[in-house]
């Protein structure tokens, strides 16, 4: 049995087994995401919100996914057919294999690999093609607008987010995620990083698109942006791909600044909660602040958009950055 | 074996993709074939055991540069006919300046000379403790030993991007309107924010409403126009 397991054909297996067992719970999350998103929307709104599907509307998600699945897929005659098509797989691709590397408890990632952090980075800032490829593809003035917006606002907001993971990484002195995490034993990251930690959730907000940065669909003026041509099961695809990111972005949250599967402290209640449960825990906490911030905020407009990133953002992330270095080589902390 | 398959299946992609770069009709086509062959690239930089630079590849050129080539390529208004229009007249004068470039080429690779250690220096492409890891030699290689002429290349980089700032500033027309964020919070007369009690309304509080401009007076319409009754009540 060991040697099987050793041999090449036992490894993929593992490695499947384990794909999977990242990947489904992650969709059931997605799926259940939209319900909470629509139950807790409706709370804040004194709504009911979705309930007639199953008790409490609980299998509203199911509804929802069956009824996207038998709708026609409508491909416009003037669209690049591929490309059409590829847009909104790409899109949900990259949510997906993001999660490789994320550490869901110690030694629990599927691949524990030195430059994890610049993987996440590197897979986040590629999820522009797939809605820039769609604007582009649909042969749609609303839809090409949208990528558009969508593609100047996400380079822009990298740029911060880059600098704030520089600023992590200083204190850690490892790009491996499960070390990134071990480091935030004696305090998790958050409390000496405030305002990187609240740049880095709103750059979260901007890179997934989410209100009140999304622009890019923004449907008071562009319909529905770079998806308006898109239908059942593309459109399902686009629909997954924005909420595993935002559950990407949490992790990522989780993981830098939350203490990733750490307990806030290493005593009798709170380590009885297996790390894990941690890791959801806060990785649902940064979801229900991605919806509290949709139902608050009204959208930006685009030029103050553009402003906040690059002449908020960039600056004070950069000097923070050099702050932080200061303070590490002054101290003495920095790590070996 | 199965790393040697994989080289070669990265390996053929990114030729073939590099050569769909130059053929490919559609400028667009190009840039996303360009994207293609970055990511190939990157994962022959994964084989060579050079984690750290194929990440950056994918970061830097696919995250950023390539989205801003797609992004002005897309807007771009090609007209293909007119592009192919001189092409003729102008094809032997780009062989010949191809021409003179490959012999350049040529020279240079006659008179090449290899560093006297460079069979070594290849040898150790991964770092030499294994207990290292690839970015931390990268990083002891760029920031500690080379420092200097790693800061060299910042500032001439520095010195282009001021020059592209130059040449492409330009004031802004006198009456053009700019929002100005600062001023417009410290109004006085900005409208407040109140936390108004149920049922009780914004007079309890003490806030009055702003006087708004009066509002032009209806003109007098001579026959009562039905589309429009409910809103002006004194009419009716």
């Amino acid at each position: 049995m060991e040697a099987f397991l050793a041999s090449p054909i036992g490894v993929l297996i593992i490695t499947v087994l384990q794909t999977l067992a990242m990947l489904v719970p992650l969709l059931i999350a997605v799926a259940y995401m939209t319900y909470a998103e629509r139950k807790i929307m409706a709370a804040m709104q004194m709504r009911v919100g979705p309930n007639m599907v199953g008790p409490l509307g609980l299998l509203q998600p199911f509804a929802d996914a069956a009824k996207m699945l038998l709708k026609e897929t409508i491909i416009p005659s003037g669209a690049n057919r591929a490309l059409f098509i590829l847009g909104p797989v790409l899109t949900f691709i990259l949510a997906m294999i993001a999660w490789a590397v994320i550490p869901v408890n110690e030694g629990w990632a599927i691949a524990d690999i030195n430059v994890g952090i610049l993987y996440l980075f590197a897979i986040s800032s590629l999820g522009v093609y797939g809605i820039i490829i769609a604007g582009w593809a649909s042969n749609s003035k609303y839809a090409f607008l949208g990528a558009l917006r969508s593609a100047a606002q996400m380079v822009s907001y990298e740029v911060s987010m880059g600098f704030v993971i520089v600023t992590v990484l200083l204190c850690v002195g490892s790009l491996n995620l499960t070390e990134i995490v071990l480091a935030q034993k004696t305090v998790w990251f958050f409390i000496p990083l405030f305002p990187m930690f609240i740049i880095f959730f709103i750059s979260t907000l901007a890179e997934t698109n989410r209100p009140p940065f999304d622009l890019a669909e923004g449907e008071s003026e562009l319909v529905a942006g770079f998806m308006v041509e898109y239908s059942s099961m593309t459109y399902a695809l686009f629909f997954l791909g924005e909420y595993a990111n935002m559950f990407l972005m949490s992790a990522m949250t989780t993981t830098l600044f939350l203490g990733g599967w750490l307990p806030p402290m290493d005593i009798a209640p709170f380590n009885w909660l297996p790390g894990p449960i941690w890791f959801i825990l806060k990785v649902c906490l940064c979801m229900f602040t991605f919806v509290w911030v949709r139902a608050t905020f009204p959208r930006y407009r685009y030029d103050q958009l553009m402003r906040l990133g690059w002449k908020v953002f960039l600056p004070f992330s950069l000097v923070w950055l050099v702050l932080t270095a200061a303070v590490l080589k002054l101290a003495g902390w920095l790590p070996a | 074996m199965i790393a040697a398959l994989a080289f070669y299946i990265f390996a053929a992609i990114l030729i073939a993709s590099a050569v769909m770069v130059v053929t490919s009709r559609n400028p667009v086509h190009s840039v996303l074939f360009l994207i293609l062959a970055f990511f190939n690239a990157s994962a022959l930089f994964l084989m060579a055991g050079a984690e750290f630079l194929a990440m950056i590849l994918v970061i830097v050129y696919v995250g950023a540069v390539a989205v801003l080539f797609l992004f002005v390529v897309m807007m771009l208004d090609i007209d293909f006919a007119q592009l192919r229009q001189g092409f003729q007249r102008y094809a032997p004068l780009g062989a010949v300046i191809g021409a003179i470039l490959f012999l350049e080429l040529l020279f240079v690779y006659g008179s090449w000379q290899f560093a006297p250690d460079a069979a070594t220096l290849r040898m150790n492409a991964v770092p030499a403790d294994p207990t290292v890891t690839n970015t931390e030699a990268l990083g002891r290689l760029v920031y500690t030993d080379y420092i200097y002429l790693f800061q060299i290349s910042g500032l001439i980089l520095l010195v282009a991007m001021i020059g592209a700032i130059v040449l492409t500033l330009r004031d802004k027309p006198a009456n053009s309107k700019r929002q100005d964020i600062g001023t417009q919070i410290a109004r006085a007369e900005a409208v407040p924010l109140a936390k108004v009690p149920a049922g009780a309304g914004l007079g309890t509080l003490g806030i009055i409403r702003r006087k708004l401009p009066e509002p032009p007076k209806p003109k007098a319409v001579a026959q009562d126009d039905h589309g429009h009754g409910g809103h002006h009540g004194g009419h009716h």
